[in-house]
């Protein structure tokens, strides 16, 4: 006697005619203006890195020591719950991060959307592309540039907070020293994102 | 099922929904296997297609907590009678599955008996196989969406699976 499931095999889908039915979703929500976060995963020389945008830009770059299921359950909870898988969207980011790691980049041009940061950490992060690729800059100057040169650790939180790490370049600020100092993707990471510069 | 009505859009604190994706991952093939036992592979992709677009378009609404599954099954109903409607106004013959199974025994056949079976049951007693059989839903649930009772669902699914056995042989060596 078969079983329900042998009776119901024949109903299942292939992985391929799975993966077409949601490419077909993600292009159909996107076109009828619900896509609200689309999300893919690039490979890199710093791990494999998540990008996430919205309608307006770019909303989160994310390493794989963040967690990337936590990161997109932050996603929905603070933007929207309507995530989905959808390379299309991040095409042009993804592009531009394969020439930077590649050495052909040394600027972003892509649309950003900064909801995730906010007040003085907004404020930090709009002054982190003055510093010029291949240099770097200390936890004060920055505060400083920023209006506040007092706020030495909250230029810090801003930074380990930066919701665009790679993108928006908080791995160019340093310690007063000269030393690394922490970053959202490790010490590794940063040694090596300011390595890749130097040499390029 | 409990599925809150648009506007009211009430929150636990510290309960939040999961990112839609985890719901297609989650959920999509289960889906996609009722809206073919329901309606046959060619619409089936159609309905799927629709099911989840119409709950993504109100997925921000749902009520964390409600029974993901049910809710869409409800919604692939809803799709797949559309579909049923769209095909009877097309109604292209050749479109159509034989109402009898095939019983030649061609190898590899298995799939088209599969679908000639299914089409050949009363359109409740596919619903409710297909809710109750593939998607695992409970009798009550099954009865809520097919208007009802839960007695009568049982016994459409029943008298469904009861007339499949007889009809297809999936799995079975012939």
């Amino acid at each position: 006697m078969t079983t329900d499931h042998d009776l119901f095999a024949a109903l299942a889908g292939t992985d391929e005619e799975t993966r077409r039915l949601h490419d077909r979703l993600a292009a159909a929500a996107a076109g009828a203006g619900m896509l609200d976060v689309a999300y893919r995963t690039l490979d890199t020389p710093v791990g494999t890195l998540l990008l996430a945008a919205t309608e307006e830009g770019l909303v989160r770059v994310a390493y794989a020591r963040e967690d990337h299921d936590r990161v997109l359950d932050e996603l929905a909870r603070r933007v929207s719950p309507r995530v989905l898988r959808a390379p299309a969207r991040l095409e042009a980011a993804a592009r531009e991060l394969g020439e930077y790691f590649g050495g052909r980049r040394s600027a972003f041009d892509l649309p950003l959307d900064l909801r995730l940061a906010q007040g003085f950490r907004r404020t930090v992060l709009s002054h982190l592309p003055a510093i010029g690729y291949g240099t770097t800059a200390s936890y004060a100057a920055v505060a400083a540039a920023a209006g506040s040169p007092r706020a030495v650790r909250a230029v810090g939180t801003a930074c380990a907070t930066n919701p665009l790490p790679v993108v928006v370049p908080c791995h160019r600020v340093v310690r007063s020293d000269g030393t690394p100092g922490r970053y959202v993707g490790g010490p590794d990471a940063k040694r090596t994102l300011l390595d890749l510069e130097v040499a390029a | 099922m409990v599925i809150s009505r648009s506007g009211a859009r009430r929150r636990l604190p510290g309960v939040t929904l999961p990112p839609f994706e985890t719901v297609v991952a989650r959920h999509g093939p289960t889906v996609l296997r009722v809206c073919r036992a329901v309606l046959g592979p060619a619409a089936a992709e159609d309905a799927w297609s629709e099911t989840f677009l119409a709950a993504l378009r109100a997925y921000p609404d749902l009520r964390p907590g409600s029974n993901v599954e049910a809710w869409l099954v409800t919604i692939a109903h809803r799709k797949a009678l559309d579909q049923v409607r769209a095909q009877s106004r097309r109604a292209v013959p050749v479109a159509q599955t034989p109402e009898r199974p095939a019983t030649d025994g061609i190898p590899g056949a298995g799939e088209s008996d599969l679908w000639a079976a299914l089409a050949a049951l009363p359109r409740k007693q596919r619903q409710s196989v297909a809710y109750h059989h593939v998607a695992g839903l409970p009798y009550a649930e099954v009865a809520e969406i097919l208007g009802g009772t839960t007695e009568a669902a049982r016994r459409a699914a029943a008298d469904g699976i009861a007339a499949l056995r007889r009809t297809y042989r999936g799995g079975e060596s012939r």
